[in-house]
């Protein structure tokens, strides 16, 4: 799959849902790569922005589309990779600021 | 004197890789790592300095001298850097 045919397809998905892609496809193609990256690497979509542990159970949190992201999207207008945005934020509504991460360090792979 | 810049990436983040960008772009020297291309005990090793900076060991965890900058927050890093 290419990084456009996977943009075709979440799109169709996430869209009537309120999660649109960032307007800077060059952004948002970038990271659908290194998310079939990923695939490849681990077997799943993993975040491309967090540190994979390799293993799908302790991983399955930061799965694409994370767990974080409805929170994330709600308070910033954003996810933490900047993939996933609001419309407010498309249309610069609302501030695009830094996304903090709101994984739980105790999630976190060592 | 020039800051010392360590920047700790993963080579798909693209808030890393737009860092890195932002760092050559200003001509700043840096040294990096992708530290989700390592590989056991350097890996363990590297996390563990990681953690060290960013109990939340998240990615870029830029240190610029003596201040640590979690993320490519551009204005912490031009004013860490004077730039």
């Amino acid at each position: 799959m290419t990084p456009e045919e996977l943009y075709e397809m979440l799109k169709k998905v996430q869209e009537p849902n309120g999660y649109f892609f960032n307007k800077n496809k060059e952004w948002v193609l970038t990271i659908l790569k290194d998310l079939l990256i990923n695939k490849e690497r681990y077997g799943y979509m993993c975040c491309p922005c967090r540190l994979a542990a390799g293993n799908r159970e302790k991983d399955r949190d930061i799965m694409c589309p994370c767990v974080y992201r409805e929170a994330d999207v709600k308070e910033y207008g954003s996810c933490y990779c900047n993939l996933y945005v609001s419309q407010d934020w498309n249309e610069g509504r609302v501030e695009n600021q830094y996304v903090p991460e709101r994984r739980p360090p105790d999630k976190a792979f060592l | 004197m020039p800051h010392k810049v360590k920047i700790f990436t993963l080579s798909t983040c693209s808030h890393c890789k737009a860092a890195k960008k932002f760092l050559a772009d200003n001509n700043i020297e840096f040294d990096s790592v992708d530290v989700d291309l390592l590989a056991g005990k350097e890996r363990e090793d590297i996390i563990e300095e990681v953690v060290k900076f960013n109990p939340n060991r998240s990615f870029p965890t830029i240190i610029i001298g003596d201040k640590i900058i979690i993320g490519f927050q551009e204005k912490t890093i031009r004013e860490a850097l004077n730039i």
